[in-house]
């Protein structure tokens, strides 16, 4: 394999691992706000044990998105030192906002947090995590408007053989950030929701400590239906500003070949990409116009008549994506998000008529629902990262032009691998960590319960 | 002054920030397994960095992006060319980073040594590398003249650059044994001057070796400004050790860590205007002009840096004050 195929799969193994711990730690630092500050203005105890219980959760999770985000930040210069060369102009700006105004606020304040119990008053302290949950959901924000540039790039000028940005406003009202960042962000809450939902149903199973999670479920239960309506209403929209701006991301989301008017919508097809055909297509007529055009009509170009239209633009070259995995991870995002839908409305009538707990296999389905929006987050980012192909940054460079020419395919072997298994210990770690504090509940141990804290001990054994 | 000057200056200065407090994090982690001998003292000693280490880290992210936006060249000449060390300097982020927020989540003695070891080799490594790393900038490394890197992970190794590390490891490794002075009482307090003293015995000479050797192996000595603030960090470091030595801990931990600010200002006088200097062709080097983004960018990031970097500066601060009691065994809840 060569080196850009190695720094391609490697970016994208770092990048999904990472994105499995931002979501989480997006919604859930404002649910453990949210829980502290009704601790703070009741004086309930139980909302005290609440964020303390959730609070740990959210700081396992946290450190695993912070050091992976760091790989992150390095990887651009390391395995795409070209893209760097020829973007950085535009694209370094957000990362270096990022830093600045988010993760210095966001790391410092929780480390407040997190030592400060009795240093601070309780209202100081419900204050520090809510920076921390502002300048998370803030960080989200200029990492995404960083890669919306690479969606659709504005307030540039090609110039000096490189992009230089010409406008700054621009590029922080990206209409595709203004969609993008409502998205992952209430995606992130969905995630958070559901977390919260599944563990409160797995100790409402078992009748552990009913009222504390009868109101953590509650919780869970308001965020996980506001956000997950929002997420997929925000996804609707987005998907039709990308009919004009990534045409061809959506075509191949839809397997479309042809262009159509109406336009079809496709429930599930067998894929030829070989011979540009999809030899069975479960169709349903008009739905693609509508949800491209919120009428019954209206014309969707197809992946070829894009293709013809891009290689006008650009020359001759092969400009479609990887078609099937476009498809499917579409198709795959929008299943996890209806399922959720389906799930939190049917919750929300089962603990509006306070039968919830009688209904053992929705307790169940709500704990099995934990990874739905793992799945429906990763898939998206699938379909959209793979989806732009051949592009690195959309009509301005080409991925294969981007790669580091310095460093070999070993190198970037290596270091795959290398991370791969650390990561692969780390989530052990991490997994094992959270399912014993989920188990445990909010019932706190002293730490060093069977280890003799005073006995001397030996870090070379 | 143009905004490419600036923006060196301020690199320079994120960097000086970066070794000055994540200096002694490395340092108190690196001292971990000698001066924790019982959990309970290792908790003590992880709990001195413990609201801080995270914040300190971020320096770096903001020196890496500051890089990035106002020097792209320079960002992905150095990224891809230190791959091999920048990616065993990740690993080492990665594990020690995990470790501080695992390692007292669970009793088990073993689980407990794993984590103590990511602590210590995951901040003994980026002390070492860093030393490694900045020695080379100025010594210089195969830049051809496309701006690309051409050579391997063994160039970055030679005699001075390694010289180089040593003393970062051992000028962190001092930094944190003040640091812990200051932050823990009786006798860990005396476990940390103890190590304090035989850490300086070694310092001394290191420092003393790579301002000598930077004679042959860098031009830093032609600018006589940076010659004297190289010097500079030689002195305060001996002053370091005569404060250590006369039981001012506190003076001595601020002139360990003027020696962090004086070495480091003193590579980037010497560096300046370049950013990288060329082994192969001093017309090949990476500059603060050839390297640097647009002035429409340097002006937009220049507006942000300076609002926001005093804001960072004051809450941080604010967090030392929070947390400027010494950590004790009696108060032990994280």
């Amino acid at each position: 394999m060569d080196a850009l195929i190695l720094a391609r799969l490697q970016f994208a193994i770092t990048s999904s691992y990472h994105f499995l711990f931002v979501p989480l730690t997006l919604g859930l630092s404002v649910l453990v706000a949210i829980m502290e500050t009704i601790y703070v203005r009741t004086g309930n105890e139980t909302y005290k044990k609440m964020t303390r219980f959730w609070g740990k959760l959210f700081l396992i999770n946290f450190a695993m998105g912070v050091v992976t985000g760091i790989v992150q930040e390095f990887h651009f210069g390391m395995n795409w030192s070209e893209y760097s060369r020829f973007v950085g102009d535009i694209f370094g700006a957000p990362l270096a906002v990022e830093a600045l105004a988010a993760f210095f606020l966001e790391s410092t304040f929780l480390g407040i947090w997190i030592f400060g119990w009795d240093k601070l008053s309780k209202t100081m302290h419900a204050a520090t995590i809510w920076l921390v949950a502002i300048a998370s959901n803030l960080s989200a924000f200029w990492i995404l408007a960083a890669n919306s540039f690479m969606q659709e790039p504005v307030g540039y000028v090609i110039r000096n053989g490189r992009a230089e940005m010409t406008d700054f406003f621009a590029l922080v009202t990206n209409p595709h950030v203004l969609y993008q960042f409502p998205h992952t962000v209430l995606a992130g809450f969905t995630t958070a929701a559901f977390f919260v939902m599944g563990i409160s149903a797995y100790h409402l199973l078992r009748k552990n400590y009913p009222d504390f999670f009868r109101r953590s479920f509650r919780i869970g239960l308001i965020m996980g239906l506001i956000s997950t309506f929002m997420v997929i209403a925000v996804g609707h929209f987005q998907g039709q500003h990308l009919v004009n701006s990534q045409p061809m991301k959506m075509a191949a989301a839809e397997a479309l070949w042809e262009s159509a008017n109406p336009a079809p919508l496709s429930l599930v097809a067998l894929i030829d990409e070989k011979n540009q055909t999809n030899p069975i297509d479960i169709r349903i007529p008009g739905l693609g116009s509508f949800l491209s055009h919120n009428t019954f009509s209206g014309e969707v170009k197809g992946i070829k008549d894009v293709q013809a239209a891009y290689e006008a633009m650009y020359g001759p070259g092969d400009y479609i994506p990887p078609v099937t995995s476009v498809f499917w991870s579409f198709r795959l995002m929008v299943a996890a998000g209806l399922w959720m839908i389906i799930i939190s409305l049917y919750s929300l009538y089962l603990w509006r008529k306070e039968q919830l707990e009688t209904k053992p296999w929705v307790l169940k389905a709500l704990l099995w629902s934990i990874p739905l929006p793992y799945i429906a987050n990763t898939s998206g980012w699938f379909m959209a990262e793979v989806g732009r192909q051949p592009w690195i940054v959309q009509g301005l460079q080409k991925v294969n032009e981007a790669v580091s020419p310095s460093v070999s395919a070993g190198a970037v072997l290596t270091t795959m691998i290398a991370f791969t298994l650390i990561y692969g210990v780390l989530a052990v770690a991490d997994l094992y960590l959270l399912t014993k504090f989920i188990k445990q509940g909010p019932e706190e141990t002293p730490a060093g319960r069977s280890l003799e804290p005073t006995k001397e001990v030996s870090l070379w054994t | 002054m143009d905004l490419n000057i600036l923006w060196f200056i301020l690199i320079t200065v994120l960097f000086t920030g970066y070794f000055f407090l994540e200096g002694f994090d490395y340092g108190v982690g690196t001292l971990l397994p000698f001066l924790g001998k019982k959990d309970n003292e290792r908790r003590v000693i992880i709990n001195t960095i413990g609201p801080f280490w995270d914040g300190n880290e971020v320096w770096l992210l903001t020196a890496g992006g500051a890089i990035f936006a106002a020097f792209p060249n320079w960002y992905a000449t150095l990224f891809s060319g230190f791959y091999m060390a920048l990616f065993l300097m990740l690993l080492a982020l990665i594990v020690r980073g995990v470790a501080f927020e695992f390692r007292s989540k669970d009793d088990r003695p073993v689980w407990r040594s794993l984590w103590d070891w990511m602590i210590f080799g995951g901040s003994l490594v980026p002390a070492l590398l860093w030393g490694v790393a900045i020695t080379n900038l100025i010594r210089g490394v195969p830049i051809a003249s496309n701006m690309q890197y051409v050579g391997t992970f063994w160039n970055l190794l030679s005699p001075y650059t390694l010289v180089g590390g040593l003393t970062t490891l051992l000028i962190f490794t001092l930094h944190g044994a003040l640091f812990l002075t200051l932050k823990t009482e009786g006798e860990q307090l005396e476990g940390a001057r103890r190590a304090a003293s035989l850490v300086s015995i070694l310092a001394v000479p290191a420092l003393l070796l790579l301002v000598t050797m930077s004679y042959s192996h860098t031009d830093i000595f032609t600018k006589s400004g940076a010659g004297i603030v190289f010097w500079g960090a030689l002195v305060t470091l001996l002053l370091a050790c005569w404060l250590l030595r006369s039981g001012r801990y506190a003076w001595a931990f601020v002139m360990n860590g003027l020696t962090i600010a004086c070495s480091t200002v003193a590579v980037f006088w010497g560096l300046f205007p370049r950013v990288m200097v060329s082994s192969l062709n001093p017309e090949w080097s990476l500059t603060v002009y050839n390297a640097s983004s647009s002035p429409y960018t340097l002006k937009i990031m220049t507006i942000v840096a300076l609002t926001l970097v005093p804001m960072v500066l004051l809450y941080q601060c604010w967090t030392y004050w929070i947390f400027r009691q010494r950590v004790t065994v009696k108060h032990l809840e994280y």
